[in-house]
């Protein structure tokens, strides 16, 4: 069940996002993908979260052609920076969204419903906010709403889009850890975009610095820190 | 040197002016109007003016023009959502191309929208042989009003709702879509909820549009006594023939239902202010 990306290429109008990205990451793996602006890291995960196409290359994940999959089928459970929850809805009512869409064979009893959504308010430790709006709730409430929300479709894996970076630094230490600790309870494999250095390397078993579209270096945080293998990755870890 | 105690503190003399200013203009320049034709309406009591409205021909130009609304606002609606959301969730080529078009009809005279369907349908234009040949009748009948009123009511819809839905992004769209939810139910369940406030504004402002819709109406119907004269054209015939009373008495029955229509929205803004407050807030 281990994810293999292979010359993943993507281009915008006007410049090139991916230039061929090849990365393969184990069954239950925390992989982070890091790096400036620009480097594509965001459009690698839209990319496997089926949000975005990929002009060429393949991407295998649990034995399947993962990239001719519609994005609805792929049970990804993809994070957004900016939360994008349906502010119409309570907290309640967005965690069961992905359980109450499902068609009619396949959806579990309301009753299995509602007692999911409790333990996954009470896993992101919001026991009792079922009923407010998105509205009603400080940022870190909302990311872990939205967490709660990509667990519920029980997904293969995990795809977090800068989960962290509308939050301030103390909440986003807080719930890195707390993140870590879902992603080993959850057994999925996880995918991590973030800009922050120290971010990625204090959370992730796998860390792929990008640049300009390509991968500069991946492999385990200590590795790559300890022998960066280029002048770009040298300087992008140095404090 | 006088010192106010906040920096947005005018003078009262000022906002007394402004105030001033702005109650002086809607009282002479949009209440005053509606009461006179209330006044006029109701010159010879209630039995005058209920016998006016009662008139046939009165009747018939008021189930016209309900028809014509109950047909274009809700091909409008449907258009204009269609519209907005291919403009403000994708990017394609011509797209600034489509939103000019969209204001077309705002910025084309409605007598000239009118003629574009003369010419178009009418006996010397470019299908008028055609229909006229298979007695199917476009100008001077409902179809061409229908036509017109489409075209004159066409923009509200999409613009109320095209900078409502860029602002708002194909974000919870993605989620939903990612959550596993098919493009009907995403449509359903995500996007329609999010914009059902500015989209029931803009199908009352187009409803009233469409019931008061003059000028392109009156190039295609034929003004037919009875049978295509609409409430606008019916309050013109009567005011020509003097019937001042009549040519008012329809003419407030317009301004009612323009009043039904302004205080349906304020009663629901009222009853769902709340709820309006978490749709807006994010």
């Amino acid at each position: 069940m281990s994810l293999i990306i292979d010359s993943i290429a993507k281009r915008f109008a006007r410049f090139p996002a991916l230039n061929g990205v090849s990365l393969t990451a184990p069954q239950g793996a925390f992989v982070a993908l890091v790096g400036p602006s620009g480097s594509g890291k965001t459009t690698l995960l839209r990319i496997l979260g089926g949000l975005e196409q990929a002009d060429s290359g393949s991407v295998r994940f649990a034995d399947v052609n993962w990239l001719v999959m519609p994005a609805r089928a792929r049970k990804a459970g993809f994070v957004f920076q900016q939360y994008a929850l349906f502010r119409h809805m309570t907290v309640a009512d967005n965690i069961a969204f992905g359980l109450k869409v499902r068609p009619r064979r396949e959806r579990p009893s309301r009753a299995e419903i509602r007692e999911r959504v409790v333990r996954l308010l009470a896993l992101v430790k919001l026991e009792g906010l079922g009923a407010r709006y998105p509205s009603q709730l400080s940022g870190g409430q909302r990311q872990r709403v939205a967490l709660a929300r990509a667990l519920a479709i029980e997904p293969r894996i995990l795809l977090l889009d800068e989960p962290f970076g509308a939050l301030d630094a103390k909440v986003r230490k807080e719930l890195r850890v707390w993140l870590r600790h879902i992603h080993d309870q959850a057994g999925v494999t996880s995918i991590f975009v973030t800009h922050d250095q120290e971010e990625a390397f204090a959370v992730a078993d796998l860390v792929a610095v990008m640049k300009d579209g390509r991968i500069e270096q991946y492999g385990s945080p200590m590795d790559v820190r300890r022998e960066p293998k280029t002048p770009f990755v040298r300087e992008f870890l140095s404090p | 040197m006088k010192t106010f105690s906040t920096p947005t503190d005018d003078p009262l003399w000022l906002r007394f002016c402004l105030s001033g200013l702005a109650i002086g203009f809607v009282v002479l320049f949009l209440v005053l109007p509606l009461a006179v034709v209330f006044q006029e309406a109701l010159a010879q009591g209630f039995g005058a003016a209920w016998t006016a409205i009662a008139d046939p021909d009165s009747l018939a130009a008021v189930r016209l023009s309900l028809t014509a609304a109950a047909i274009a606002v809700p091909l409008n609606t449907v258009f204009g959502i269609a519209a907005a959301w291919a403009v403000a969730k994708f990017g394609f080529p011509g797209k600034t191309v489509l939103v000019t078009l969209i204001d077309l009809p705002f910025a084309v005279s409605p007598v000239v929208s009118g003629l574009i369907y003369v010419l178009l349908f009418g006996m010397q234009g470019w299908f008028g042989p055609w229909l006229a040949g298979h007695d199917i009748h476009v100008l001077f009948a409902l179809p061409g009003i229908v036509l017109v009123t489409i075209f004159v009511t066409f923009p509200f819809v999409a613009r109320e709702l095209i900078p409502l839905m860029t602002d708002q992004g194909p974000d919870e769209e993605e989620a939903a879509i990612s959550l596993g939810a098919s493009g009907l139910a995403t449509f359903l369940k995500v996007t329609l909820p999010n914009i059902k406030w500015g989209l029931l504004y803009a199908v009352l402002l187009c409803n009233a549009r469409a019931l008061g819709e003059f000028g392109a109406v009156s190039v295609v119907s034929g003004h037919i006594r009875g049978q295509t004269n609409t409430m606008p054209l019916h309050v013109e015939l009567l005011y020509n023939n003097y019937d001042y009373v009549g040519a008012f008495a329809v003419a407030m029955l317009l301004a009612l239902l323009a009043l039904v229509t302004l205080a349906l929205k304020s009663l629901l803004e009222w009853r769902y202010a709340g709820e309006l407050a978490a749709s807006r807030r994010h």
